[in-house]
């Protein structure tokens, strides 16, 4: 039964296989322990994933998976939602799975708004093939395949899902786990195309990738939690806020001058809003949580709505009917 | 001249004057920069990374010049490639397995548009089951696409391979991309002594790309290149197509005349011999279990067994003449293949090789080994089964055609 299911349940009976210290743990930790809370059967639960560290994720869920081909789980995942949509499918991609490889599938996926729950694990590496820089890698990043650094600018997941127009864009820390917990659940409750990033530390060939972001000392002053309807304050004494000058973001001092009526109050509804977060860059700190929530209804419901309307109209077809009836003739 | 097996570490020769110690996907990086290309686009998988991370080195190092890009994906890797080859660049990229079929389209357009590129392919196993290890099915699924492809037993072979496939693809009479191909972690990790020639050698072998007449892109005498054609003129090109293959094969010879010539060494042909000519019967293989089958024929030479050996080093075209005048007079023929054709049941070199054996008179037992999937060792107890298995068929035991090493 759905509503009596634990973290045990979700676990599997695979041994754990990434590095020691890998991000990725955390991620599954987190997803063992809410997916039970989200009271769907175990049988109802598909986890779906293409080529790379972050894809290995199917086998430790006790659930049912397909370890796919690189780049194209959002691909396979629509082949599934869209004739199974009581099932609940979730996508786990990387950077270079779903960005490099498969970036043409991700951004239709999130176009239709096909109603998966698309898990974008971001170390910015490529860790499987032992460290090359990936599509997500800062410029001048030195790695075994840019010695000299690179020199290709970076995607940033967040503005290209807000440009494939995806349905609820969101951000997490691997570690930060309450947060990533309540956007795991924000993606199951929305009913569409959920696009969740997650800042994945690969502490093997990327250590610290993310350290402001985890750092103790130093997150609260690097980290901007969005809240819908909350004015954008952070600081480790709250006494720092974004407020717009014409249509840029900038940083004021609570108390010097500024106050919290000055400043721009969070709305997931707004998508321009969203783009300006999204391209939120030093010395402006980084955003986590939901940038972008927009209702409009899945691919699926769509897609069956239209052959409801179409079988009320003209009745249920007939394929024998329609392959011998009109254009057709025979050759004597 | 003696050269030490390897160096001392940290002992730095100048190029060619002794052979360095080098695994199969490093000694292709060497090769690829002693040929100058312009550009290579390529995307990592395993086991190809080591490769491409090799050739960055070089670039980071300022010994090679060309242009180096990691594109999106691999499709995108041989479509740069094509790019920079039809304006009259040299282009490289490599790839394995997974990486290959996604470039499958680009793969089919560089043939049939005769875009003379050299891609190396590191053999791996063709997903699924997942799997990164070693095999040739990935090879296989290619090999009716109309590319040149060379198979490689050594990491000198590798390298030198390198620099014939430049030859023979940019050749006018030619006009065809070339693979290079090489099996996964039993060669390209593999580290070997190798000798890398010196540039001059290689210059005067590998003639620099601007030095070259061929049909190019440019303004002088504007060109189109992927034209849609229908009916008569699409036979047309696939008929030239052939004949350009042909000719890569008839070509090799010479080519290794050339390759004496400015490198003091061989090449070898498109068909390696090895204790055939007097042999009662004959094993056939491609890549590095031919060094294993060389240790069984030895042995069962030594137990009064005429055993024989030929290794295909030129898959396509296949060196048919080559394999029928080595296969008359035998009394069997065992083929072991590390890849398997659906359907048959039978190995993808066996089926060429049964092929070519239908003109022998009389015909002769022609028996296939499958061994060495997925990575697993075609050791030399199972290679010595095979090869005794193929004596006793030539000396009149029945048995069945296929054969699952290690499995049945
Ligand atoms: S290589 Fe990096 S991302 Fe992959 S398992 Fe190891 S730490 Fe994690």
């Amino acid at each position: 039964m759905a509503g009596t299911l634990t973290r045990k349940d979700f676990v599997s009976n695979q041994e754990v296989r990434w590095c020691p210290g890998c991000g990725d743990y955390a991620i599954l930790a987190q997803v063992q322990k809410v997916l039970p809370e989200f009271g769907v059967a175990r049988e109802k639960v598909v986890f779906i994933s293409g080529i790379g560290c972050s894809s290995r994720f199917p086998y430790y869920m006790n659930t049912y998976g397909f370890h796919t081909i690189h780049g194209r789980a959002p691909a396979i995942a629509t082949g599934l939602k869209v004739t199974r949509p009581d099932l609940e499918v979730w996508v786990v991609t990387g950077d270079g799975d779903g960005l490099s490889i498969g970036g043409n599938h991700l951004v239709h996926a999130l176009r239709r708004n096909i109603g998966l729950k698309i898990l974008l694990f971001n170390n910015r590496i490529y860790g499987l093939t032992k460290g090359q820089y990936s599509p997500t890698s800062e410029v001048g990043k030195v790695t075994k395949s840019t010695p000299m650094g690179s020199v290709d600018f970076p995607f940033n997941p967040i503005a290209v899902a807000l440009g494939a127009h995806a349905s609820f864009v969101c951000r997490a820390v691997d570690v930060e786990q309450k947060h990533l917990g309540e956007m795991l659940r924000r993606a199951h409750e929305h009913r569409g195309g959920a696009f969740i990033e997650i800042f994945q530390n690969c502490n093997i060939f990327n250590d610290g990738a993310f350290h402001e972001l985890t750092d103790k000392p130093l997150k609260a002053d690097y980290q901007l939690i969005l809240e819908h309807g909350k004015p954008l304050i952070f600081g480790r004494n709250r006494d720092k806020g974004v407020r717009l000058n014409g249509h840029k973001p900038e940083i004021v001092t609570l108390a010097n001058g500024a106050s919290e009526k000055d400043l721009l109050v969070h709305d997931e509804t707004d998508p321009a809003l969203g783009f300006i977060l999204a391209n939120f860059a030093p010395p402006m700190p980084t955003p986590i949580g939901v940038f972008y929530v927009d209702s409009r209804p899945p691919f699926e419901a769509e897609m069956n709505r239209q052959l409801e309307r179409a079988k009320e109209q003209r009745g249920v077809g007939d394929l024998r009917k329609l392959l011998y009836g009109g254009d057709t003739w025979t050759v004597s | 001249m003696a050269a030490p097996a390897y160096l001392p570490q940290g002992a730095q020769p100048a190029d060619g004057l002794a052979p360095r110690l080098l695994d199969g996907n490093k000694a292709a990086a060497y090769g690829v920069l002693l040929c100058r290309p312009d550009l290579i686009a390529a995307y990592p998988i395993t086991p190809q990374t080591p490769l491409l991370e090799q050739l960055y080195k070089f670039k980071a190092d300022g010994r090679l010049t060309a242009e180096t890009v990691e594109v999106e994906g691999e499709n995108s890797a041989l479509s740069a490639a094509l790019g920079v080859t039809v304006a009259g660049g040299r282009a490289f990229t490599a790839t394995s397995s997974m990486g290959l079929t996604f470039m499958y389209d680009a793969y089919l357009f560089a043939s049939g548009t005769r875009v003379p590129v050299v891609m190396v392919i590191a053999m791996r196993e063709q997903t699924a089951p997942t799997t990164v290890s070693c095999g040739q099915q990935d090879l296989m699924m290619v090999k009716e696409g109309g590319w040149v492809q060379l198979v490689c037993e050594s990491c000198q072979e590798i390298l030198d391979s390198i620099l014939v496939a430049y030859r023979l693809a940019e050749d006018p009479q030619v006009q065809l991309p070339v693979n290079v191909c090489y099996e996964g972690y039993y060669l390209s990790h593999l580290s070997e002594p190798v000798t890398v020639p010196a540039q001059e050698a290689v210059d005067r072998f590998l003639l620099p790309v601007r030095d070259k007449r061929r049909p190019v892109l440019g303004t002088e005498h504007p060109m189109t290149f992927g034209t849609y054609v229908v009916g008569e003129l699409y036979a047309e090109y696939r008929y030239k197509h052939c004949q350009a293959m042909e000719r890569a094969g008839g070509m090799l010879d010479a080519i290794d005349g050339e390759f004496r010539a400015a490198l003091g060494r061989p090449y070898g042909g498109a068909v390696e011999a090895y204790r055939a000519e007097d042999a009662e019967f004959l094993m056939v293989t491609m890549g590095s279990a031919a060094g294993t089958l060389k240790v069984v024929v030895d042995e069962l030479r030594k137990e009064g067994i005429a055993a024989g050996l030929a290794r295909v080093r030129m898959f396509r075209p296949l060196p048919a003449r080559e394999l029928l005048g080595l296969m008359r007079g035998k009394r069997a023929v065992g083929v072991v293949d590390r890849s398997v054709s659906f359907g048959w049941n039978r190995g993808h070199l066996f089926i060429d090789v049964k092929a070519v054996a239908q003109d022998l008179e009389p015909r002769i037992p022609v028996v296939s080994f499958i061994g060495g999937l997925a990575g697993t060792d075609l050791r030399r107890d199972l290679l010595a089964g095979a090869a005794r298995t193929t004596w006793e068929r030539g000396r009149g035991r029945a048995g069945a055609e296929v054969i699952w090493l290690g499995l049945e």
